[in-house]
């Protein structure tokens, strides 16, 4: 319980940072959560946002597992509340204002400046990922085929994840 | 302004638009975003989205749903949590947006809570250990794409290239907190992307 304080501030301040997506946030959700607060180990990080794939809505619903598995439900809904909250009030009032923002003439300056710098975010973040999931050949060689896969065709990644449990499950029995 | 000539405002534009004038009870909006948010599985929340809003409910024109996403994307959050504020708020005002949003959270954070107890309990087998880590392998090719996939949509020339790298390099190679990346390459990006002489002049009146 007495986390509570801790949770709001960081998934708070998290929340701001996902321009373009969650994952632009992971760098600085892994040193927060990892390294300052020591709430989890970065493998276990990485083993909730692999969960988080396979569970339906926004991706990053997978904070709700950091909060329930530091402080309980009530760390669940904080953390929730924390991180989403911040950010639907902003879009509220953005969009609100949009159509008077339209006529603005760094609006578009903002958009397309923005938008490298999203995809940059997206990029680190996944570099973070790799740093802690990619262990072995084996690992780097799933990553490759499901990423060349979704680039060139339109299959679904659930079913990839679905594919990479399975070859989990042969890597277990094969030991 | 009153909220009546708020709304008539509101109501002009949309005309301008060609936007058709939309209701839902906030329990409908409610539904509907329950139902994407429990059904959504594998990323892929905008599509889903899209056939929820565009082609079931026709609650929005394509065109109105690519304008919607393009403002999401420019602004934190998530492009789900952030399509079904300005959705919600579009049907039905705060209280449509407060239904949307809760409606597409709630099962996902279920299902995470839930997760997070078992991993408790059940965490440290072996097995556990070994299944996730090829789950994590096969997350990280997606996340991977979801910026690829992004990448090749909207970056165009060598100048979103450089500063794709050096978001990249900020983060990663000089360790700079994720805030002080955004605000450093965001404010050299839009600098880069100011509008050009003749509209800077109006807009500096």
């Amino acid at each position: 319980m007495k986390q509570l304080p801790a949770l709001v501030a960081v998934f708070g301040y998290l929340s701001l940072l996902t321009v373009g997506g969650g994952m632009a946030a992971f760098p600085e959700m892994k040193i927060l959560t990892v390294e300052v607060h020591h709430w989890l180990t970065f493998p276990q990080l990485i083993h909730f946002y692999s969960v988080g794939q396979l569970s339906p809505g926004p991706n990053m619903m997978m904070v709700a597992a950091i909060g329930e598995w530091v402080a309980g439900p009530a760390g669940a809904l904080a953390v929730v509340i924390a991180f989403f909250l911040p950010t639907a009030l902003l879009t509220f009032a953005v969009g609100r204002a949009w159509s008077r923002l339209e006529q603005w003439p760094w609006r578009l300056s903002v958009q397309r400046g923005l938008a490298p710098v999203s995809i940059g975010l997206l990029l680190a973040g996944s570099i973070t990922m790799a740093k802690g999931a990619m262990h072995g050949w084996l690992n780097g060689g799933i990553a490759l085929v499901v990423f060349a896969l979704l680039m060139t065709t339109r299959t679904n990644p659930a079913l990839l994840i679905l594919c990479s449990v399975a070859i989990g499950v042969v890597r277990y029995l094969g030991r | 302004m009153s909220k009546a000539q708020g709304n008539a405002a509101i109501g002009r534009t949309r005309r301008r638009r060609g936007e058709r004038a939309v209701r839902a009870t906030v329990g409908e909006i409610f539904f509907v975003f329950l139902s994407i948010g429990a059904t959504s599985i594998g990323g892929g929340l905008v599509a889903y989205l899209r056939r929820g809003l565009v082609g079931r409910k026709r609650w929005l024109s394509d065109p109105e749903f690519v304008r919607m996403l393009s403002m999401c994307q420019a602004l934190p959050g998530l492009n789900g949590t952030n399509m079904a504020i300005l959705m919600g708020d579009k049907l039905r005002g705060v209280r449509g947006a407060a239904a949307a949003i809760v409606g597409i959270c709630l099962p996902g954070a279920l299902i995470m809570m839930a997760t997070a107890v078992i991993y408790a309990h059940r965490g440290d087998r072996a097995i556990v250990t070994v299944l996730l880590s090829s789950v994590a392998a096969a997350a990280t090719g997606i996340t991977f794409f979801v910026a690829a996939d992004l990448g090749r949509k909207s970056l165009s020339g060598i100048g979103d290239i450089v500063l794709v790298t050096l978001t990249v390099a900020l983060v990663n190679l000089f360790h700079f907190s994720v805030l002080a990346a955004l605000f450093l390459a965001g404010a050299i990006a839009i600098w880069w992307r100011r509008p050009r002489p003749a509209a800077a002049r109006l807009s500096a009146k």
